[in-house]
């Protein structure tokens, strides 16, 4: 299987590659791990005129803590996340996620934010980060601009980044000494698509109770989905196993899981409902200093 | 394009359309038939190579992208003549059936225990879940590499 031909640019600098997206935008896309965009490539879903190869690009390759975020830079690659210490430390729904994500071959190369940008509705990385609260950063020759993930994820392979922009980095926000988070992962083999997919969150508040809560779902939607009435039931409350029944019965009822080759609807919501209730379990442990 | 890379410690170089991949141009242009094709579609992982040490799939990267790196095929493994440790171990616990899989397995082996000298044989099984084998010999994929991990420390000790 061959790609149609096209055009390669491989920029040595950021101005560089933002002046080329400027001029050629919409007949370019961008090459950061290319674990996606070669396979599409070559089965020409995706016939893109020409490619901006990122990879020279210089300081998009580290992993920073800063003011409250964790921020992965346009080339951090998937197994760097899995192998941080500080991401084990400061993010437990990415620490969880990162070891799920594809391969391990595939995990050397694929990137957190190329994985973002390309926002496959079976991607595990919207998820976590709708879970634990996200902005991407987009950067074009007119300026920088920072939105939420919840905006810049609108539909299945649809962003809000423009043909002019480039997602230069994500942040993620940490999880205080109070916070846990987890993803739990049903795949049929190592490196498939999820069958079902929940990230989970908790923030607790001083007197142990729910400060904050995120759940959102992969693969059982036409785009990744944060079940926003379930975080909202948990806000303000003391945990228990029966508040977490209560949630999962939400997230259960909010997806639309189609039947497929991975599964019956009704055993994919079923699993929704089985992995919010152990996600906000483990999740609890972790930010109750249980374990982590 | 001009493609020059550093292919088991000797540099080559070729003019190549950007939409080569990596597996073509280090089996058609260099001649280097010992990565194999399996899938092409990013699944099997017989393309495996390692590029500055760390595993790729070379059906899954240009070979544009990779000018100016250092490329590791399973010809590189050999040490003065001599079958490297991991080579030496698939050998002796029959760690192949048709072969199909085994260039792919030793690279991923080999990249294992440069990063983790003594793994379990989890941490094995983890390294190698990107890669099949269609005889599903896994039992002596993992027996080998573990011989190999041996090998080398008794090698390190000596």
């Amino acid at each position: 299987m061959y790609p149609s031909k096209f055009d390669y640019l491989a920029p040595t600098t950021l101005d560089e590659a933002l002046g080329v997206l400027a001029e050629k935008g919409p007949a370019i896309k961008v090459l950061a791990g290319g674990q996606s965009l070669i396979p599409m490539m070559k089965l020409r879903l995706a016939n893109p005129p020409a490619l901006l190869d990122i990879n020279r690009l210089p300081d998009l390759d580290a992993i920073e803590e800063s003011n409250g975020h964790l921020t992965f830079g346009a080339l951090v690659r998937h197994n760097h996340v899995v192998k941080s210490d500080v991401v084990k430390r400061a993010n437990h729904t990415v620490a969880a996620a990162a070891p799920w994500v594809s391969d391990p071959i595939v995990r050397n190369l694929g990137t957190v934010c190329g994985s973002l940008a390309h926002h496959d509705p079976e991607g595990d990385w919207a998820s976590v980060m709708m879970a634990t609260g996200a902005d991407v950063v987009l950067k074009s020759t007119q300026g920088e601009r920072v939105v939420p993930v919840t905006d810049f994820c609108v539909d299945m392979f649809q962003t809000l980044c423009r043909p002019d922009e480039l997602v230069t980095e994500v942040r993620v926000k940490k999880h205080s000494a109070r916070g846990g988070g987890d993803y739990q992962k049903l795949e049929r083999k190592v490196g498939d698509y999820a069958t079902v997919g929940v990230a989970t969150s908790l923030e607790l508040d001083e007197h142990g109770r729910i400060a904050s809560a995120g759940i959102a779902l992969t693969s059982v939607y036409a785009h990744n989905l944060k079940v926003t009435e379930a975080e909202i039931l948990l806000r303000a409350k003391q945990p228990s196993a029966e508040l977490f029944k209560e949630a999962a019965v939400i997230a259960s009822a909010a997806c639309d899981p189609a039947s497929d080759h991975r599964g019956s609807a009704a055993y994919k919501r079923h699993i929704v409902g089985v992995f919010t209730e152990r996600g906000l379990t483990r999740s609890l442990e972790i930010a109750q200093g249980g374990q982590s | 394009m001009n493609v020059s890379v550093t292919i088991n410690g000797a540099v080559r170089s070729a003019d190549v359309e950007p939409r080569m991949l990596l597996t073509d141009f280090i089996r058609g242009t260099l001649g280097l038939t010992g990565t194999h094709v399996g899938c092409d579609t990013s699944s099997c992982g017989v393309c495996t190579v390692l590029l500055d040490g760390v595993p790729a799939k070379s059906c899954t990267i240009f070979a544009v992208q990779v000018d100016g790196r250092s490329i590791t095929t399973v010809e590189g493994l050999k040490q003065n003549g001599q079958l490297s440790p991991i080579q030496q171990a698939f050998h002796e616990e029959h760690g192949l059936q048709c072969g199909f899989c085994t260039p792919a397995m030793m690279l991923v082996g080999t990249a294992l225990l440069e990063e983790n000298p003594n793994p379990t044989d989890d941490e094995v099984r983890w390294a190698i879940s990107g890669n099949l084998c269609r005889c599903t010999g896994y039992m002596n994929i993992v027996k080998s590499i573990q011989a190999a991990a041996a090998m080398k420390s008794e090698e390190v000790s000596a």
